[in-house]
């Protein structure tokens, strides 16, 4: 937290940053909300690729809250034809999309300070945090939690094995409609994350 | 903003109703507001008396199981599957839940909460009808007018089974008569006779009968003088005699008399020649044990002058009863003759009552047998279920009107106690002012019950609504008849709770088919008979006849019949509980008679493999009418 602060006072973060940042002052009693959420991108470089979609839902005392939940487009700088087919968004879709930047901003008013969930939820906080750069503010502060580390922890996997989203979908019988895209995955993901929760007694 | 999860959501619940009959937009308002939860296998959604939740459940994956707690076991009534509903009961009542929900495999249900609902509850009939019709039917056949001659057509059944009753009478003989032996001579013989009063002697070698002797004996070959009367015995005694085993009725006593045409039959140890003598049967004894059939009880009773006059025709009762269960006669026929009897025992102890108060009734009053009496289904001495209810009086007589009825009734229950009849523990009796009062009180009593089901009100309406008149004036019961007619009728809510209720002692066979027995305090591992199997037929019977407007029936044999007449498509079913609960209370009074207990809770190990088996039998019509009244009154929901 110091350093947050330290931050603040050498750098004028804009007014959405302050105020997410402001979500971590104060005592630091455990925040009972959870944010599983899933982008789509235009690949799986995080350098080169972009954020095409951001879905997001809640859960709170071990129940996905539906009305708590964000799906966001973004207009597409970066077009990649090829991951079309993966993601089924077209640069020109009946979504209404709205720029990076402000996709960001809605995300960070989203989430909060929940605990953020995903599937290698590392690549997805890899891909906000590349966003948040082009901001030119700081990284997400939230804590975060991964379905394939709960998966590997629960059945004593080696770090290095990883299991799909779909493989796991198999394993736990969660029915795959939806599935690629942002929010189809982020509830798939959620379902998984309950059920995984409940296992490790977490 | 759109919401996909809240569109799959929709997609899900558009197919189920009652949310089919929403709009899209509608149903996407409320998909938004839900919750989904996730559980685990067996991880519980909400238990029997917790406080209700703020939502209701759509199972969206797996099976969630509805159970109720049954001593300690989990006894499973219902389960639910993708699409079905469950804990709707906050909708309607504010308090705890019914039942438990558990999941039986790993399961996702949706959580709609109660608030977001209502709306579209109130602005969309088909929805608040189909949550309606989740609590109760509204299907009621007119008022059968064919039952108002009920007294007249029980008292024709009545006699003919009385021929029956009498048939199978136990028959009274003389044990350990006196005997002579062969080498006694003729003329002591005849003093022994004469001294003692008796018709006839048999003669015994070792115990063992080789003759009788009897008057007519003396007569034609003594007095005719065709031997002297110094002989012995065996010169004029007829052999061999006939024996018999002691388990006689009368009327097989009366056939072997004729067949053989002689008037004495000697009873023996197993029935031969070649065991024991044990008894002597006469044909006087016949001419008793008729006199001691169900109409003379009736008359006895008519006439008895105190209680113990009262208490001994019960008991003689308790003999035919004990006699017509071993010569199988059916129970519903030994059912009614002791209801008759029964009965007749009650009006003679309030007309002693009221001669011994010494001034007549303030008012007119009838009494009612209530609970198992009401229904008349006792066969053993229970205890006693009444109550008075006696005409409106003006308000400044109406304390010393209810005074004399309850002076009376104390009076009428203490002489049904020395009778046999043990007083209510919970004080279910006239003699309690809470059930004795005016028929205006009455009548606001049972509305109360009726409108405003709560648990307490159920448990005194599955009492209370088993009534029958017994003595009095019987306008003022069919008054209470025609109130609870009226205020039963098209009352889904009442029915949602009566249902609710008989569905709470579930069948009582575990998974593999094992008895469920008690698991722990007095009655560990009995089976208990009445809680399992008597109760859930005598209250699934209750609701359906209460539904169709079924007045002035409160036997369960006589409710089923009625049903199965009033229902043929279901006749099977009604015929079939009628059969089981009629075994079962065979099962009962058996075991009630063996171990002077009242008979409710069954040893298992002291019962043979085929009785297990029919009693086993006799539990699937328990599980097909209470699935008749889950689907009618589809209760399912209301848990």
């Amino acid at each position: 937290m110091k350093f947050n602060w330290f931050k603040k006072i050498v750098k004028d973060y804009p007014k959405f940053w302050e105020t997410y940042l402001s979500y971590f002052d104060g005592n630091q009693s455990k925040p009972n909300r959870y944010v599983v959420f899933d982008c789509e991108t235009t690949g799986l470089d995080y350098k080169s690729d972009r954020i095409l979609s951001i879905g997001a839902v809640a859960i709170q005392n071990n129940q996905i809250i539906v009305g708590d939940f964000m799906e966001v487009f973004l207009q597409q700088d970066v077009f990649k034809a090829e991951s079309v087919p993966i993601h089924g968004i077209l640069r020109e879709g009946k979504e209404e999309k709205i720029v990076e930047a402000e996709a960001v901003i809605r995300f960070l008013d989203f989430i909060k300070d929940a605990t953020l969930v995903g599937h290698h939820v590392d690549f997805d906080i890899e891909m906000i945090n590349q966003a948040l750069n082009r901001l030119d503010v700081g990284k997400l502060e939230n804590q975060a939690m991964d379905t394939d580390v709960m998966y590997q922890k629960l059945k004593y996997l080696p770090q290095e094995q990883h299991s799909s989203l779909d493989e796991l979908c198999d394993i736990y019988k969660i029915k795959k409609s939806d599935r690629h895209t942002a929010s189809g995955d982020a509830f798939i993901t959620a379902l998984l994350f309950l059920k995984l929760k409940k296992k490790l007694e977490i | 903003m759109k919401n996909p999860i809240a569109e799959r959501i929709t997609d899900f619940l558009k197919h189920y109703p009652p949310f089919s009959s929403l709009t899209y937009q509608s149903l996407l308002d409320i998909a938004k507001s839900c919750h989904v939860i996730y559980l685990e296998k067996n991880q519980t959604l909400f238990k029997i008396n917790d406080a209700t939740h703020d939502f209701f459940y759509v199972v969206a994956s797996g099976a969630v199981g509805l159970s109720v707690t049954s001593d300690a076991d989990d006894v499973l009534i219902d389960k639910c599957d993708e699409g079905d509903i469950l804990g709707l009961r906050p909708f309607f009542a504010k308090n705890n839940y019914l039942m438990t929900a558990k999941a039986r495999e790993e399961s996702i249900v949706y959580a709609i909460p109660i608030e977001t609902f209502k709306p579209f509850v109130a602005a969309n009939s088909e929805v608040l009808s189909f949550l309606l019709e989740s609590f109760a039917s509204n299907t009621r056949n007119p008022y059968d007018k064919n039952h108002k001659g009920k007294l007249i057509s029980e008292n024709v059944i009545y006699n003919d089974q009385s021929a029956e009753i009498q048939y199978y009478q136990p028959i009274k003989y003389t044990a350990n008569p006196i005997t002579a032996t062969p080498t006694d001579i003729v003329k002591f013989v005849a003093q022994t006779m004469s001294s003692s009063k008796i018709g006839s002697m048999i003669i015994h070698e070792n115990r063992k009968p080789i003759g009788i002797v009897t008057d007519k004996d003396l007569r034609s070959k003594i007095a005719t003088g065709l031997y002297s009367i110094d002989v012995t015995i065996d010169k004029i005694m007829t052999s061999p005699v006939i024996t018999v085993a002691d388990n006689l009725s009368i009327a097989e006593a009366q056939i072997i008399m004729l067949k053989n045409n002689v008037s004495h039959l000697c009873v023996t140890k197993d029935g031969s020649t070649d065991s024991e003598i044990t008894g002597i049967i006469t044909e006087h004894d016949i001419v008793v044990a008729q006199a001691n059939n169900p109409g003379v009880l009736l008359k006895q009773s008519k006439r008895a002058q105190k209680s113990s006059d009262l208490k001994e025709v019960r008991d003689k009762l308790t003999d035919l009863i004990q006699h017509s269960l071993d010569k199988n006669v059916p129970i519903n026929h030994i059912g009614s003759i002791v209801g008759e009897i029964n009965l007749a025992i009650t009006k003679r102890a309030i007309e002693l009552a009221i001669e011994k108060i010494g001034t007549p009734p303030p008012a007119q009053f009838a009494w009612m047998n209530i609970g198992s009496q009401g229904r008349k289904e006792q066969l053993l001495l229970t205890d006693q279920d009444n109550a008075i209810v006696f005409e409106d009086v003006p308000e400044d007589k109406y304390d010393a009107v209810k005074q004399y009825f309850l002076t009376l009734a104390e009076k009428v229950t203490k002489t049904l106690n020395k009778v046999g009849y043990e007083y209510c523990p919970a004080e279910m009796m006239a003699s309690n002012p809470l059930w004795c009062k005016s028929l205006t009180d009455w009548q606001n009593q049972f509305k109360g019950w009726i409108t405003a089901p709560g648990e307490k009100g159920i448990l005194m309406c599955t009492i209370f609504f088993d009534y029958d008149f017994v003595y009095g004036n019987e306008s003022l019961v069919d008054a209470i008849t025609k109130t609870v007619y009226e205020e039963t009728h098209d009352n889904q809510l009442f029915y949602a709770y009566l249902g609710a209720d008989a569905l709470k002692n579930p069948p009582p066979l575990g998974f593999f088919r094992q008895f469920l027995v008690e698991s722990d305090g007095e009655h560990k591992d009995t089976f208990d008979l009445k809680g399992r199997a008597l109760m859930p037929l005598i209250d699934a019977a209750r609701i359906i006849s209460l539904s169709k407007g079924i007045k002035n029936t409160s036997n369960t044999i006589s409710r089923y019949a009625k049903l199965a007449e009033l229902e043929p498509q279901n006749a099977p079913v009604y015929e079939a509980c009628a059969d089981a609960f009629a075994e079962l209370l065979k099962f009962r009074t058996e075991e009630g008679l063996k171990n002077e207990s009242d008979g409710r809770y069954l040893n298992l190990s002291e019962l043979s493999k085929l009785d297990k088996v029919k009693l086993k039998n006799d539990f699937q019509p328990i599980n097909d009418i209470q699935e008749v009244i889950k689907n009618r009154f589809q209760l399912t929901y209301f848990t």
